[in-house]
């Protein structure tokens, strides 16, 4: 007999683990992949490949020559990372730039801060944002939908829906198509079916709670829906808004990422709707036609601060008998 | 169904010895009684060495307030009064007995007739509780008889009975509450009446339908007794949590339940009231279950204090070579035993033995702030940030963040997917703010 | 075009003309007269903020200093008696020569001589340990050795022993701050004399525990028996709960003390090895 082990209590552990939840998220990702090689075709299964095999690699590069720790790229948070990256493209984009925008996620954007666990902000985001700022031709050239072509190059492009609603209303798609993803876009933000599938196996499963999906569409919802209703001839209705860009994409796999998102549900309760309105804001008075990732990276940086102002509730500290 | 709000985790309930019928194990050859088996000061030896002593025979005397009197558990020789390895390792003070045949004495119930009558008044019952050293049986150990005074100025309106045995694995109050029911609930009868309280709940989890069953038909003849089934919950076997669970109320921050009303007793702790009271018997003897993935024969003992941890583990079919690590308790919040010498004592209600693979803890890895350890903190704290700033040795900001709420139920540490050791880190802040508050004064 | 200029020159120069005034001012009302000496004697110090002379860093050690304006009692480990006497230069007093110190793990109980009986898991810290259970050989006073005291140290004059699990001082770094004695849950480190051409000599050991008991879970802890205390002529020696100790200032480094013990628990550093070897020659020819 080997000697006794001796340690505190608890001595049981739960069935559960980073590599679980990472691979979790993974399995909840498929509908939305699937949908994106549908309409994509052979230029997204090439983007998203590159963007996973060049996330794995700079991770493994970094923890094995930079700072010659364990090396724990299996963990599947680099795949994460690579898969969000690519949905947050078009799947024309110029392969080394989607090398660059790995480099710059992985790199920059996680460990440079100590690796999972340590990074302030979304990763992908990182690399997506610095690509947009790079790259800015090539990033906004999204290719119409066309299921399951092969072509990559000289693809037929155009603009999203969100272009569409600030220079030609009347050739928005149907709601329908733009539900299930049949119009141009990013790689994983087209289908808002998908996503909500995704979203749902999450909560299911309890990857995710429900406090920041709901929170972030749901004030994306009313704050458009009031501007919508002070003036209905110049503004886009709200379930426009909800259905299109990177909204869920966003609110259902960006904004709930567990490192950068609050951890008491008051705190995601705020850091949801902080998401929202920002993204509302920069989308009908700022510059670029989509906001989501920036008012996510925003919200990122005031996470520390939302969980120093919000604790959860505890137990005996207000005292309600009868 | 009903059950306690905040937190809480549902850990595979491995009830192995369920059905076991409660076993008498044989006396073993040399018993070691602690004189620590309560909360509160040691009891101080009125015996020496070289003297015999019998049966339910008073052998230490505990003299202050939180303290519990301590009974010899066997017939024999005292051997000698002296340090012994107690759970942790650490040397305690114990009198050793070499037992001859067993003799009880004088005074002594030991038939099997139950004596529902009592006539006796709160405070004789409370006496007799004293003297016969009842302690809280389910793991705390906090003597019986301070619970069954109520301080001047507060009320008790409800006595609660905690048969919910959340812990996974353990099935000794189980298994009482099945064969030793009739026995129960005369000592809940007399526990209420040493309270003045018209009302007893007694709070089962929904994993026992045969003892809800059993317990409400005995209930039926017994004034203000109820049986409530509760969901199936970790921690609900703590105190404020089952309090909040049967009558939702909420014990403040660092108050007892008697701030609320209630008052909380375990199903063993209302037998040996009973057999305290009714039959003159002292607290020697308990339900130990011993269990264990890899064991031949899991089973429910009833146990003489002081037997040695090894002779339960041998009759129930010996130490399987691939054990890694025993615990006494439950495997939530149980202590790993160093040696398996060291004797069952009061509160001992099981010893757990695990395979080399389950005593294995999961690597170690960074938090990745996924929240569970608050979503299952029962006491709605945030055990990431107390052992994070435990770690960094800020203990003042622990207190600022109530780490002494933290009753160490071992919920985050359970879920955790990174595998820190969250409840190590807690521990040792709460010890060092502990030691903040008392030089304080 | 000159008229902005003008306009901007003029009211930004204004404004901060006023706050400057009310600076001046303010900084007037609330002046802090600070003796130049605190500085002074500032310079002088390590700057390590180490905490090893009882103040919560280096400056509040001058300050100290300065408003007593004596040095007794006052103390700084890792600079030393030299920088003791050029503080004392400053502040124009005398500086009494005290003995270098070192500190010294009072513990030898490596994984060789104290076997360890169970396996720990769990958080990799002292104190956790120390609370959780007595310890891997089962000696509720030995070295736990999980390393709080190295993590303590800011002068890298500490190393955990791989073969051994044992912590080890490095004497040219140590300057006796006492970090490593704090850290320590169980007080095994103690800050001793450096002595004589850095020989010491000390019970390595710091169980209390009765004789029998405490060799069951060590080879080499002291077990009481005093035969080094009739040993010694100096009445150097103490022995108190089944435990010698030797008192470092009236210990003469005779060295009678350490071939007497029969547990080997008496430690002597840095003396010429003559007698080490005839020892070790004894042990292999007994072998």
């Amino acid at each position: 007999m080997s000697l006794l082990t001796v340690s505190g209590s608890p001595h049981f552990h739960a069935d559960s683990s980073v590599r679980k939840i990472m691979y979790g998220v993974l399995i909840s990702l498929i509908p939305a992949t699937l949908v994106s090689f549908y309409y994509f075709g052979l230029g997204a299964i090439i983007v998203t490949l590159t963007a996973v095999v060049s996330c794995l690699i700079f991770e493994f590069l970094i923890q094995k020559y930079m700072i010659k720790g364990p090396i724990t790229i299996w963990d599947g948070s680099a795949i994460i990372t690579g898969v969000l990256l690519a949905f947050n493209v078009p799947s024309n984009l110029p392969l080394w730039m989607v090398v660059v925008g790995s480099f710059v996620a992985i790199g920059m954007g996680k460990m440079t801060f100590g690796g999972l666990g340590k990074n302030p902000f979304n990763p992908a985001l990182v690399g997506r944002v610095f690509m947009l700022i790079s790259f800015p031709v090539e990033m906004t050239t999204w290719p119409k939908p066309e299921p399951l072509t092969t072509q990559i190059a000289d693809v037929v492009t155009g603009p999203t829906a969100l272009a569409f609603a600030s220079f030609s209303p009347e050739s928005i798609p149907s709601y329908q198509d733009m539900f299930i993803g049949n119009m141009a876009g990013s790689l994983g933000e087209i289908s808002a079916l998908a996503l909500i599938l995704g979203g749902i196996y999450m909560l299911v499963k309890r990857i995710i709670t429900w406090h920041i999906p709901v929170s972030f569409i749901a004030s994306v919802f009313v704050f458009t829906g009031i501007v919508w209703l002070v003036d209905p001839s110049a503004n886009m209705d709200p379930v426009f808004h909800i259905i299109t860009g990177g909204i869920m994409l966003g609110a259902i796999y960006m904004a709930t990422d567990m490192v950068t998102s609050p951890m008491a549900p008051k705190g995601m309760l705020i850091f949801g709707v902080g998401c929202g309105v920002l993204t509302v804001v920069i989308r009908l008075w700022g510059a670029y036609p989509e906001g989501v990732s920036f008012a996510i990276l925003i919200m990122n940086a005031f996470v520390p601060l939302i969980d120093r102002g919000f604790k959860p509730k505890r137990f005996g500290e207000e005292v309600k008998n009868g | 169904m009903k059950t306690f709000r905040i937190g809480g985790v549902h850990p595979p309930e491995n009830k192995l010895s369920e059905k076991q019928a409660i076993e008498v194990l044989p006396l073993p050859e040399v018993a070691t009684i602690p004189l620590s088996q309560h909360l509160g000061v040691p009891a101080v030896p009125v015996v020496k060495k070289g003297d015999s002593v019998k049966t339910g025979q008073l052998i230490a005397k505990g003299e202050a307030f939180i303290s519990a009197n301590i009974h010899s558990s066997v017939t024999g020789t005292v051997t000698k009064i002296d340090d012994v390895v107690d759970t942790s390792g650490y040397r305690k003070k114990a009198i050793i007995i070499k037992v001859e045949e067993d003799q009880w004495e004088e005074g002594i119930d030991t038939s099997d007739n139950i004596i529902k009558e009592c006539n006796l008044s709160p405070e004789e019952i409370v006496e007799k509780v004293n003297e016969k050293g009842i302690v809280g049986m389910g793991g705390a150990t906090f003597p019986s008889h301070v619970k069954l005074q109520v301080p001047k100025g507060k009320k008790a309106d409800f006595l609660l009975i905690n048969g919910v045995e959340c812990e996974p694995c353990l099935t000794s109050d189980h298994r009482l509450m099945l064969e030793k029911a009739e026995q129960m609930m005369v000592g809940i009868s007399i526990q209420m009446r040493a309270l003045r309280v018209e009302e007893a709940i007694i709070g089962i989890e929904n994993n026992k339908p045969d003892a809800i069953k059993h317990l409400r038909k005995l209930a039926e003849n017994y004034k203000g007794v109820s049986v409530e089934p509760l969901k199936i919950k970790y921690p609900q076997g703590a105190e404020k949590q089952l309090i909040k669970a049967l009558v939702n109320r909420e014990v403040p921050s660092g108050k007892l339940p008697i701030e609320v009303g209630c008052v909380v007793h375990n199903v063993g702790t209302s037998l040996a009231v009973y057999e305290a009271v009714q039959k003159n018997k002292p607290l020697i003897d308990r339900v130990v279950t011993v269990t264990g993935k890899d064991l031949k024969k899991p089973s429910n003992f009833m146990v003489r204090i002081g037997t040695p941890a090894l002779q339960l583990i041998d009759a129930a079919g010996g130490l399987p070579p691939n054990t890694g690590k025993v615990v006494n308790g439950g495997p939530m919040m149980g202590k790993a035993l160093n040696d398996l010498e060291s004797p069952i004592a009061k509160g001992t209600s099981g010893i757990i033995v695990f395979s080399d693979d389950e005593s294995e803890r999961v690597p170690m890895q960074n938090c990745i702030r996924c929240a569970k350890c608050i979503s299952v903190c029962p006491m709605g704290l945030e055990p990431f940030f107390l052992g994070l700033i435990s770690d960094k040795q800020r203990y003042e900001e622990c207190e600022g963040n109530h780490i002494m709420d933290c009753m160490e139920c071992g919920s985050c540490q359970y879920v955790c997917p990174s595998g820190r050791p969250l409840l190590d880190q807690v521990r040792i802040g709460k010890l060092n703010v502990g030691k903040m508050i008392r030089e304080r004064g | 075009m000159n008229e902005v200029v003008l306009y901007s020159v003029l009211s930004i120069g204004g404004l901060g003309t006023l706050a400057a005034i009310i600076l001046y001012f303010v900084a007037q009302r609330f002046k802090v007269i600070e003796d130049p000496r605190i500085d002074l004697v500032e310079e002088k110090l390590p700057a390590a903020n180490c905490g090893g002379c009882g103040y919560a860093g280096c400056r509040n050690f001058a300050e100290g200093i300065v408003k007593s304006g004596s040095l007794d009692g006052f103390s700084c480990p890792p600079g030393g008696s030299d920088m003791m006497k050029d503080i004392a230069e400053v502040m124009g007093l005398e500086a009494e020569e005290k003995d270098p110190m070192i500190a010294v793990v009072r513990c030898s109980g490596s994984k060789q001589e104290a076997p360890p009986k169970t396996r720990f898991q769990g958080l990799n810290t002292c104190a956790f340990a120390h609370s959780l259970y007595a310890g891997q050989s089962g000696c509720p006073y030995g070295c736990l050795g999980e390393g709080d005291c190295v993590v303590s140290c800011s002068f890298d004059a500490m190393y955990m022993d791989e073969n051994t699990n044992l912590p080890v001082i490095i004497d040219d770094k140590c300057v006796a701050c006492g970090a490593c004695v704090k850290a320590c849950p169980r007080s095994i480190i103690e800050i001793r004399k450096k002595g004589k051409k850095d020989r010491r000599i000390f019970v390595s050991c710091i169980n209390k525990e009765k004789g029998g008991i405490a060799k069951k879970s060590c080879k080499v802890a002291c077990i009481g028996c005093s035969k080094c205390l009739k040993e010694c002529k100096f009445e150097a020696i103490v022995v108190e709960n089944n435990l010698a100790y030797i008192d470092f200032d009236k210990c003469t480094l005779c060295r009678k003390c350490v071939p007497v013990c029969p547990t080997n628990a008496i430690q002597e550093v840095n003396f010429p090895p003559k007698k080490n070897r005839k020892k070790e020659e004894e042990k292999s020819t007994e072998n």
